[in-house]
């Protein structure tokens, strides 16, 4: 698995607005969720990770070396970036020709890839549909076409950036499974999210970006049991545990299954 | 005299051999706030867009039925009324925003300037509905230098300046933060309380179920059933339709925890309610929690 340090790590598009002011994190193992209000760095944050924006101060670190000395193949064979709106992503016109197409660049030989490709298909559940036009999709079908062509490249390290977006509840499964997968196979897992339910269900470490800094990095439920942090970053408590605190319960349950657990 | 009526709504895209919707039939009084939810595909956005005219008036296709709007058959509306009378916000804001305005407020004002509204009272509503999406300090802002929340929320504003009677809104907080969608509602609950008539379509069932008087839950393009969120949150057949009950009411289900009326609770409020009566009447739920 990849060992991604971010030190000090500051980013502006313009000279006068600072997005990024000071980040200093190390990724590992665990599924991390990146939590904040709109505006609050986050994807900027994975851009960066990405090396899609080169950082104004501060250095990233991909096992030790920095990502700023690596070519965009290496990278790309290190760490996949599924986009928020995947129209910003798909460009190509059939679903196969899409989910190929980043294996294929970053020099994946031709019999891993058929096998990456088949089995990126079957996680999103795309397998029989390789050549639909992907705008002739739904765009919750369209974004598991972006999903499945980052998942093909076989990357170590999986970022997404809203992934829930337009989901309904099968979709949201589908994802749930698609991370715990990955997770399962020793993939580290970065995902920005806004909907706390889900955060508390699928991810182990939370961090909690404001204003282009870190307010909080610990685990979901150190998190998710300070409401005095989430209110000040304009977050909330996922509904099981807001629940529970308005029933004046001591403990912090996470989701109904913890909290029915206890009978 | 309902304000909106589908009567036997049919429709088909162009190409498809299904129809994304089927016979669908119901009135809506004004001011009543509709939630519409289904899965993806089950025709949610295809019935937004028909209530706002878009079906079939922009998508070609098999139409058939009618949606009356205060009596008035939509498909035979001109445009200018149409828009003065609905107004749709789509779920992603870049399908919305129009590209041509240089700043967020020309953008907002593009509604207002079609329809040819008085200047000074085009400011003046321009203002107002920025200033309720808390997105006038934005309104010098180059439209796609927004933030996808700010960016809904302008989109937003453009509609709710144009002071339609019903305004139809298909995912509107998908890209949004806790805080945007907090403000979302507020602005929409605002809107409800003016006597606007309200359908959205939403995927968050905690959200519908604190928002809406009624909800349509559709299924394969069907109208399964249109009722109060307490009572379509307690049918049992749920699951079948590929929709989820609130988690209040899927931990109510468990312990079963039901109201006087015997349907089980929706919002966080009636959640807390029922469950603080059992432990006061000694019914035996949820001590092992003290």
């Amino acid at each position: 698995m990849a060992r991604i340090e971010i030190e000090d790590l500051y980013f502006s598009y313009r000279p006068e607005e600072e997005i990024l002011k000071g980040v200093r994190l190390t990724l590992d193992q665990r599924p991390t969720a990146i939590i904040g209000q709109n505006g609050a760095g986050k994807t900027t944050f994975v851009k960066l990770l990405k090396g899609l924006l080169r950082p104004t101060g501060g250095r990233i670190l991909l096992d030790g070396q920095d990502i700023a000395g690596l070519s965009a193949a290496k990278l790309a064979s290190r760490i996949g970036m599924v986009f928020q709106n995947p129209n910003d992503q798909i460009f190509k016109n059939t679903v196969m020709a899409e989910v190929s197409f980043g294996p294929r660049q970053i020099g994946m030989p031709e019999d891993k890839m058929r096998i990456c490709c088949q089995k990126a298909l079957e996680a999103a559940r795309l397998t029989g549909l390789e050549e639909k036009n992907p705008y002739d999709m739904g765009l919750s079908a369209r974004k598991m076409v972006a999903i499945a062509s980052i998942l093909a490249m076989d990357t170590d390290t999986v970022i997404f950036d809203e992934p829930t977006i337009a989901q309904d509840h099968v979709g949201k499964e589908r994802i749930r499974q698609i991370i715990r997968g990955l997770a399962g196979e020793g993939k580290s897992v970065i995902a920005i999210l806004h909907d706390m339910d889900f955060v508390a269900d699928v991810f182990e470490r939370v961090i909690v970006f404001m204003e282009g800094r870190i307010l909080m990095d610990g685990s979901v439920r150190e998190v998710f049991a300070d409401r005095d942090m989430l209110e000040r970053a304009y977050l909330e408590q996922p509904n099981v545990t807001r629940l529970c605190h308005e029933l004046g319960y001591r403990g912090v349950y996470l989701k109904v299954e913890e909290l029915l657990h206890e009978t | 005299m309902a304000h909106v009526t589908a009567l036997h709504l049919k429709y088909k895209y162009p190409g498809s051999d299904t129809l994304a919707l089927h016979d669908i039939s119901f009135s809506v009084e004004r001011g009543e706030c509709i939630g519409i939810i289904g899965e993806n595909g089950s025709g949610k956005s295809s019935l937004c867009q028909a209530l706002a005219g878009l079906i079939p008036g922009f998508y070609k296709g098999a139409y058939g039925g009618k949606v009356l709007l205060d009596g008035q058959e939509a498909a035979h509306m001109d445009a200018d009324t149409l828009c003065r009378k609905v107004g749709l916000v789509f779920q992603n804001p870049f399908n919305q925003v129009t590209g041509a305005k240089l700043t967020a407020y020309e953008e907002v004002a593009f509604g207002l300037e079609n329809i040819g509204v008085p200047r000074e009272e085009m400011h003046a509503r321009v203002r107002e509905a920025m200033e309720l999406l808390h997105i006038y300090e934005y309104r010098e802002h180059y439209p796609f230098d927004l933030s996808g929340g700010q960016m809904q929320r302008m989109a937003i504003a453009g509609v709710f300046a144009m002071r339609p009677e019903i305004i139809v809104l298909d995912e509107p907080v998908s890209q949004l933060d806790p805080q945007g969608r907090k403000e979302v509602f507020e602005a929409i609950r605002t809107l409800s309380g003016h006597g606007i008539t309200i359908f959205l379509a939403e995927h968050n069932m905690e959200q519908i179920a604190a928002f809406c008087d009624r909800v349509a839950l559709l299924h394969e393009g069907r109208l399964i059933c249109m009722d109060t969120p307490a009572r379509l949150f307690s049918r049992d057949d749920l699951e079948t339709y590929g929709v989820e009950a609130p988690v209040f009411t899927k931990l109510a289900r468990v312990l079963q925890v039901r109201g006087q009326d015997g349907l089980f609770p929706v919002t966080l409020e009636e959640t807390k309610r029922l469950f603080m009566e059992k432990r006061q009447t000694g019914a035996g739920v949820l001590e092992w929690l003290e």
